[in-house]
């Protein structure tokens, strides 16, 4: 029985079955449903005002920065033509609400309200408001669960921001830390560099933040360098996930010819209930 | 005692539902590491008091749902909680007998069996062991087992469960 699910043939039964228990889940999820519906229903007025306020401020000031973005996406598009290299094409994105269920509570998983009935694929990129989650791991049809990168099964292929070093980083099982065990102990590698994806893996997008080098120990006798990071996204914190579908992922093998004579359309990520292939 | 046989199994369904979603009920962080096994809880009882409808097979079917419901290893708790079901049916004779107090501590003894099955089963698959906090349950479910025990022999009564 487990190796069979180590082989993944349980699949099914497993996405048939949290169908069947999906109720008891929305079940638990109602009294934090019903806390949220009730503070915003009987919010005050001012501080709705508020909000609105320094959300205005806030849109203003992205949109600001989605000007320069655009007219960088376009000149990165240009170089890269004149490179000859693959084009790097926007993403889409679905938002989704965890669903507030305890799982087991040695493993970093969350639950998500979106499953196969949204076009959510096993191994999807979820990512945050700041930066990489996790992948999803189950669907189902109206949920599907998320490792976190900071659970200890869980690695990712980045790579330093400031230089491009390229690495793995692996989660510790602790909430706010992840590990680079595989960097020698005379790595360009500083204390306050960004992370980011590199996209090696095949799985996640490259170029999304993901962790900061919160230390390093160098051990004279050691070959590799004790590194530890922590992740940009606050993953206790979060009540919002992004999943992320690349337009070329690596299932639909659609002739890439295609895709590049419009890439201008599909530079801005939209949000649509369904997947859709690349044009 | 031979009421209706179909609101009997409903009140069996229903307490396991219940068990299961005390399990899944988010929890303030230092709460969670000690919240206690529910569902192996409530599957004791039953196989205590009612050995001839709930067996190993329903322990399976309680571990199996637990596993989909935790985002475990499928058939994880569905080998510890079969297992237990397994031993209490073997021993239920003499389980009933002891006080209470006894078979609190019997209880632990199972519940600590059952983290031990699911220990085996985490280091086998090659997860990272867990810390000493996941030996912290079976304890708090020692101590609610006289309420638990008390609350669903009332339940069986008022139902006339048999």
């Amino acid at each position: 029985m487990i190796v069979d699910h180590r082989q993944h043939h349980l699949e099914t039964v497993r996405s048939v079955l949290s169908t069947v228990i999906y109720p008891l889940q929305y079940v638990a999820n109602m009294p934090l449903s019903i806390g949220h519906w009730a503070s915003e229903t009987f919010a005050s007025r001012t501080r709705l005002q508020n909000e609105n306020r320094s959300l205005r401020k806030e849109n203003l000031l992205l949109q600001g920065r989605q000007q320069k973005l655009a007219s960088l996406e376009a000149e990165n598009m240009r170089l890269r033509d004149l490179l000859d290299s693959s084009f790097k094409i926007g993403d889409r994105v679905l938002i989704a609400e965890l669903i507030a269920v305890d799982m087991d509570p040695y493993r970093q998983q969350v639950l998500l309200n979106k499953g196969s009935s949204s076009g959510i694929y096993k191994g999807q990129p979820v990512l945050n408001a700041n930066a990489v989650m996790g992948q999803v791991i189950h669907v189902n049809r109206f949920t599907s669960s998320v490792l976190m990168i900071t659970d200890a099964s869980h690695a990712l292929p980045i790579q330093v921001n400031r230089n491009g070093l390229r690495t793995v980083a692996i989660g510790t099982g602790r909430i706010n830390e992840l590990e680079l065990p595989n960097l020698p102990n005379n790595a360009d590698i500083e204390v306050g560099d960004l992370l980011v994806t590199s996209g090696l893996g095949g799985r996640f997008p490259s170029g999304y933040p993901v962790a900061i080098v919160t230390s390093i120990v160098r051990e004279p006798g050691e070959p590799f360098a004790n590194i530890k990071a922590q992740p940009n996204a606050h993953l206790d914190r979060a009540r919002e996930a992004l999943l992320v579908w690349t337009l070329t992922p690596p299932e639909q093998n659609d002739p890439p010819t295609a895709e590049a004579s419009e890439p201008e359309k599909q530079a801005e990520p939209t949000a649509e209930p369904t997947p859709r292939d690349a044009p | 005692m031979t009421l209706s046989p179909r609101q009997g199994t409903l009140v069996i369904v229903l307490t396991f539902c219940v068990a299961l979603l005390l399990a899944i009920l988010p929890l303030p962080d230092w709460a969670q590491m000690l919240r206690p096994q529910w569902y192996t809880l409530v599957l004791i009882y039953w196989v205590l008091a009612l050995p001839h409808r709930v067996g190993v097979a329903v322990g399976w079917l309680t571990g199996i749902l637990v596993d989909v419901l935790m985002g475990t290893l499928l058939g994880q708790h569905a080998l510890s909680l079969a297992l237990v079901a397994y031993i209490v049916f073997e021993m239920h004779l003499r389980i009933r007998l002891f006080p209470l107090w006894q078979q609190s501590l019997t209880i632990l003894v199972l519940l600590l069996l059952e983290k031990l099955v699911s220990l085996w089963v985490i280091g086998a698959v090659g997860q990272p062991t867990p810390p000493l906090t996941y030996w912290a349950p079976p304890l708090v479910g020692m101590l609610l087992w006289p309420w638990i025990y008390i609350v669903l022999r009332d339940l069986r009564r008022k139902f006339q469960v048999s």
